[in-house]
């Protein structure tokens, strides 16, 4: 590697802009300019100096701190534009994306979902986009950190002339007495608790260095978060299901590999009501209407597991774990899952009553009752009277072709074709029936189906959690905001006092604030001939 | 000096490489079904209507046709009659239907197999333990089980008779 050797001795890498040690200009084109640029302290960021292989080619893109920002600018465009359309999962479920999109949105829409942006957060290049700008965090951050680590360990006390008159707050003076001028001002410098390094009687003051360290804190923070992501992706590690559970019904929680089921005892869905709550509550319950606003949706759970393991589909016996009451924002934990409140139906169709009446007499001949999810073919009934049932359709309407069929197997809308069979017409009578809906296919019947009562149940929607990145992403978070405290809160100030030839050169740098450095400085040479640092930027901008 | 700053340059390249590729493998290459094509498929026990039980590990030395399916679902009823005509011919042969419902009432079940006199073990999967072990999201799905009880291909439409003797010859012992 060529390096390069300053006037003072001291050997600096190639690419170095100003010495390490003496702060003497390196680069020729840089002498011009009036001010240093002090960004990195002048060393050499490695990779704008090698433009060797392939692999140093493909460094040098990610290490660009323009790349960086176009890479954030183009995600937050396509993350903003992801945003205008609904995404794919929450169209209406069934629908085709690509008809939904054309017929919503127009041309926009097909454009929008030929483009992808349709399922944009799980589409290849806008993970490849994330996943870039943590590449360029990585490289970017170690071009800069090593050589910037480097530069601050090993700057000298003493300084060239040419350092110290290019920083922006800078004063000369000749003072009668040097030595007692430069005691005071050490003594000051301690009060204001700066580290003083001292050398052939030049003053090296620094405080905060420590902040400049809050950048890449809050880089590593950041990085930890994108593997926390990333990791979501292992097999086990993240799972997000729904299950949707009747009262009574006991069900094996999805995602779980079988490992557990669950038993939905009761759902329950309070509402606040005047006459319930404190007085003072009334005006506002009145406003919102007597029991309309929800108090409280919860399940009445029990979580079981098989009590030996048995293959998929066998009969088990099922050992209780645990009784819980799920409700919102309370899950029911069990080893690393959680199941959560987040939907539920009131009302679903469990079971129907009928009475076998004679159409004249309105004689009861006797009850049945069709469980809605295990019907019967055939209910008997005291002397010689009984119900066949020919037909079912839980969720009933008439198909293309006219004919009465099902849309799913809930019970949403049940119909029933049933043949009534009594001594009188042992071949039995046919009637079709449904919600306030009887028709008699094969001409006028003698008997009829009476409606006689339903029961309901209540459905709880509950979300199957389980999350092992969930630790991670809080140990990044924390640890970005270290950073950005650290950055923050502390700012890196450094003040040198050198003595030229009698004359008292003064000079400061910061990363921030410079009005408080400068007045700190002014707080350190008050009571001595020393004068004030001019921030020349000031004088630069009066020139032009 | 050089030499090592190339290496390690290389080494943290190729690790963010390799947590990239994994990532976009994981979520693009590799199927997000619990069941994928080439897997051994996951065991499980069904009665059939008759009471009879079926454990799919028995049939090994034999092809499963593994078709879930509701009374509901049209392209369902229309693919049956077709798998009961080819299954007359390739039972012979080697090559057993399972069909699992998904958890209807037994009363639609059975008066489905009666108006289309399916002759192949039929059985209902009550509390969707099996559905959710095989994954299983639209109706039908047909699962081709080799000889060895590995999944050859995973069929996510209706069928019609000539691909059902194509996938039927597939799994033929």
């Amino acid at each position: 590697m060529e390096q390069v050797k300053c006037t003072c001795g001291h050997v600096n890498p190639h690419g170095t802009i100003f010495c390490e040690s003496c702060g003497r200009t390196i680069e020729e084109n840089t002498k011009q300019k009036k001010l240093l640029d002090m960004r990195y302290e002048g060393s050499a960021r490695r990779s704008q100096t090698y433009k060797k292989t392939f692999i140093d080619k493909i460094w040098n893109f990610f290490s660009s701190v323009k790349v960086g920002v176009w890479l954030i600018v183009i995600t937050l465009i396509a993350s903003a534009i992801g945003t205008i359309l609904p995404q794919e999962m929450y169209i209406p479920p069934g629908s085709s994306p690509r008809e939904f999109y054309q017929q919503e949105y127009g041309f926009v829409g097909q454009l929008y979902y030929q483009l992808g942006f349709h399922n944009l957060y799980g589409s290849w290049w806008y993970l490849i986009l994330v996943a870039s700008i943590g590449i360029s965090l990585v490289i970017c951050s170690l071009d800069r950190v090593v050589p910037l680590y480097r530069a601050l360990k090993k700057q000298g006390i003493t300084r060239h002339e040419s350092f110290l008159r290019r920083q922006r707050l800078f004063s000369e003076t000749s003072v009668t007495n040097t030595d007692e001028a430069l005691a005071y001002v050490k003594k000051r410098l301690g009060k204001k608790r700066y580290e003083v390094r001292e050398e052939n009687g030049n003053l090296l003051a620094e405080k905060g260095r420590f902040s400049r360290w809050g950048p890449y804190v809050n880089h590593v923070g950041l990085i930890i978060f994108l593997i926390g992501g990333m990791l979501r992706f292992f097999p086990g590690m993240y799972v997000d299901e729904v299950l949707w559970i009747r009262e009574g019904e006991t069900k094996s929680i999805p995602g779980t590999d079988g490992k557990y089921f669950l038993k939905n005892d009761q759902f329950i869905m309070e509402v606040y009501e005047k006459d319930n709550e404190k007085d003072v509550f009334e005006e506002a319950i009145e406003r919102a209407g007597d029991g309309m606003a929800v108090k409280n949706y919860q399940s009445n759970v029990t979580l079981y597991e098989p009590e030996a393991e048995t293959v998929v589909g066998a009969e088990s016996g099922l050992k209780k774990i645990k009784d819980w009451q799920i409700r919102v924002n309370e899950p029911l934990k069990h080893d690393n899952y959680a199941l959560y409140q987040v939907d539920y139906k009131l009302g679903e169709f469990k079971s129907m009553s009928f009475r076998l009446t004679d159409k004249e007499t309105e004689t009861d001949y006797g009850m049945i009752t069709v469980d809605l999810r295990d019907p019967k073919h055939l209910y008997e009934l005291d002397n010689g009277y009984s119900v066949e049932m020919v037909s079912y359709f839980p969720d009933f309407y008439f198909d293309s072709e006219g004919n009465p069929d099902t849309k799913s197997k809930v019970p949403n809308n049940p119909a029933f074709v049933f043949k009534m069979i009594t001594p009188d017409k042992p071949e039995g009578e046919v009637s079709f029936v449904a919600i306030q809906q009887t028709i008699e296919p094969f001409g006028d019947n003698e008997y009829k189906m009476s409606f006689a009562g339903i029961e309901t149940v209540n459905v709880s929607g509950l979300i199957v959690r389980k999350d092992l990145t969930l630790w991670i992403l809080g140990v990044g978070g924390l640890i970005f905001m270290i950073g950005v405290i650290q950055g923050m809160y502390w700012h890196h100030r450094r003040i040198w006092v050198q003595n030229v030839n009698g004359e008292i050169l003064l000079a400061g740098h910061t990363n921030k604030n410079w009005f408080g450095l400068k007045n700190e400085m002014n707080y350190i040479i008050d009571g001595t001939e020393i004068k004030s640092p001019i921030d020349q930027t000031q004088v630069e901008k009066q020139d032009e | 000096m050089k030499k090592n700053r190339l290496l390690i340059r290389t080494i943290i390249l190729l690790l963010l490489a390799t947590a990239l590729g994994y990532t976009l493998y994981s979520n693009f290459f590799l199927n997000k079904e619990k069941v994928a094509k080439g897997d051994t498929a996951p065991d499980f026990v069904i009665t059939d209507l008759q009471g009879k039980t079926h454990q799919l590990s028995d049939y090994r030395g034999k092809g499963v046709f593994l078709n879930f399916w509701g009374t509901w679902c049209e392209p369902c009823e229309r693919e049956m009659p077709f798998m009961e005509n080819q299954y007359q011919k390739y039972k012979e042969l080697g090559v057993e239907i399972i069909a699992i419902n998904v958890g209807e009432p037994k009363f639609s079940v059975e008066k489905f197999v009666d108006q289309y006199d399916m002759s192949f073990p039929v059985g209902i999967d009550k509390g969707d333990q099996i559905l959710n072990t095989y994954g299983v999201d639209p109706l039908p799905t047909t699962f081709l089980i080799d000889k060895d009880g590995k999944v050859r291909d995973i069929i996510t439409w209706g069928m019609s008779e000539a691909m059902i003797i194509e996938y039927m010859e597939q799994i033929k012992p």
